[in-house]
């Protein structure tokens, strides 16, 4: 795939209606997401932040299709998500992989579930480990592996099946500062080399400016969506962008507007 | 710790031991009805073998118990996959099985002589019902156990109950299976020896009970002896099983028997 430096940006890819989601019974409900609206465009990076408990988990969930919501509707690609999608790829906190499954089977797995062509996809999954940086441990298990290796083969998985969403949720949050930014360019080159509509769900508000083309803020109880801003940084970013002032005018905005609607205390 | 002169040094030991039991067995002029020497003991080991008796009954007691954890551990898979699977299956078949697990197997034992006869049927059958329940529990346990987030991305993979089943829920239990094979297999011997002892016409556990009669009190410890091992060699095929199947098991990547309550 050609990877334009400029992002060029397709249609919606994801439309969030008037989302609301609530748990419990029907007589104590807590609210977890009122109100969401917002859309991804196709190739789009977009970060959500917001600190724990604010539901932007609950929201992945609902676009994975591993929840419904209450209220309002989620669309992939103009139709509405009711259930688990072949064409979504999730990542999740941890790892999450399978310990009787080498680096390349547990990168297969998705081949195997929607049994797709395994031959194929193996040669696939053997340039994303290259890709990753995982060359040489294809035939490794994951316990001889590190925490940020692992969550590569996890990104590796979640890539396999070419799918049009990658939802990824806190990903690197289990992972130390360091392997985070690392892993932070990474996912950046990748998306760079293969233009994937990403959303991705941190709490770190460095991390999202960082990665983002858009940055949407979540306040908690109920999860709503207290502002959308537009990262304008070149692309890629090294390291040091983090030092620039437009990068920490960022931040404080964010800070800011969390800060506003008690987010942080 | 395991070098060759702490393994000589370990030798050593018992041997000390053996001779420090024959001296005072000796010198305290110990009835032989009450406990022979080591040297009794090996030698009624020695007659017992050349004579082919031993042998023999080996092979009765060993098949008894193959083919209980066979049947057993098979019955112990079916049915606790089966309760894993179904809530409506485990809601009718529980209430029974507590009465079942909380009774001792082995008081079953004259029972299934009456029902089986005095050959080797009712000690298979004793041994399948004794080693039945460890597998059956710990099947439900491993069905059960497989991970929140293992099954979430499962399922964000649009993946059917069938595949989660076969991709996640039974390689999940493998190690927890294993481990109700390790104790089946003990138990199977235990079953049979039981049966034995309770009435037959051949095997080690009727052995050692027509010894008893006959105050033959070496020959009983060189039984004994031999059960000991049979249960050491038992226990270590199954583990040697697990070790080569279940090589992404961290359990299993170090030694030890899983300890149970008998």
């Amino acid at each position: 795939m050609d990877a334009p430096q400029t992002p060029v940006m397709g249609g919606e890819m994801i439309a969030v209606r008037q989302l609301t989601k609530r748990f419990g019974s029907a007589g104590a409900p807590v609210l977890a997401l009122s109100d969401i609206d917002f859309s991804v465009n196709e190739g789009e990076l977009v970060v959500v932040v917001g600190p724990s408990g604010c539901g932007k988990s609950t929201l992945l969930r609902i676009l994975a299709g591993l929840m419904p919501s209450s209220e309002g509707q989620a669309f992939l690609g103009g139709t509405p998500i009711a259930g688990p999608r072949r064409d979504i790829g999730v990542v999740f906190q941890s790892p999450v992989l399978f310990p009787w499954r080498s680096v390349l089977k547990n990168a297969l797995l998705p081949a195997d579930v929607q049994r797709l062509d395994r031959e194929k996809l193996r040669d696939r999954a053997m340039a994303l480990l290259k890709l990753v940086g995982l060359e040489g441990f294809e035939h490794r298990y994951p316990w001889e592996l590190s925490g940020g290796m692992q969550q590569r083969v996890a990104l590796v998985r979640a890539l396999i099946h070419d799918p049009a969403l990658l939802l990824m949720d806190e990903p690197f949050g289990a992972l130390d500062a360091m392997t985070r930014e690392q892993m932070n360019q990474e996912l950046q080159r990748i998306w760079m080399e293969r233009r994937k509509t990403v959303l991705f769900i941190t709490h770190s508000i460095g991390e999202a400016v960082y990665l983002a083309d858009r940055v949407l803020v979540m306040t908690p109880r109920p999860g709503r969506i207290a502002d959308i801003l537009k990262i304008d940084l070149p692309r890629p970013r090294g390291l040091d962008v983090m030092n620039t002032p437009a990068f920490g005018a960022y931040v404080k905005r964010i800070r800011t507007g969390l800060n506003a609607s008690g987010g942080i205390e | 710790m395991n070098t060759i002169r702490n393994f000589m040094l370990r030798l050593l030991f018992i041997a000390v031991l053996l001779a420090l039991w024959e001296a005072a067995v000796k010198l305290l002029e110990v009835p032989a009805f009450l406990l022979p020497t080591p040297s009794a003991i090996g030698v009624a080991l020695y007659r017992g073998t050349i004579s082919g008796l031993y042998q023999e009954n080996i092979g009765i007691t060993l098949t008894e118990t193959a083919l209980g954890f066979v049947f057993g551990s098979a019955g112990g898979l079916l049915l606790g996959t089966g309760i894993a699977l179904s809530r409506r299956f485990d809601y009718f078949m529980s209430p029974i099985i507590v009465m079942f697990q909380a009774m001792p197997k082995v008081a079953l034992a004259p029972l299934i002589i009456v029902w089986f006869g005095l050959g080797m049927t009712s000690k298979v059958v004793n041994a399948a019902l004794v080693c039945f329940f460890p597998l059956m529990i710990n099947t439900i346990v491993g069905l059960r156990s497989a991970d929140e987030d293992r099954i979430s991305l499962m399922r964000s993979l649009a993946a059917s109950p069938w595949q989660i089943f076969v991709m996640l829920r039974i390689p999940n239990a493998l190690p927890y299976i294993f481990a109700g094979l390790e104790i089946a297999m003990i138990f199977a011997l235990i079953g049979a020896i039981v049966g034995e002892f309770v009435g037959a016409q051949a095997g080690l556990g009727m052995l050692i009970q027509s010894m008893n009669f006959t105050m033959d009190v070496a020959g009983q410890f060189s039984i004994l002896l031999i059960l000991s091992v049979v249960g050491l060699l038992l226990n270590m095929s199954v583990t040697l099983v697990r070790k080569r199947l279940l090589f992404w098991d961290p359990a299993s990547r170090q030694a030890g028997i899983k300890p149970d309550k008998l």
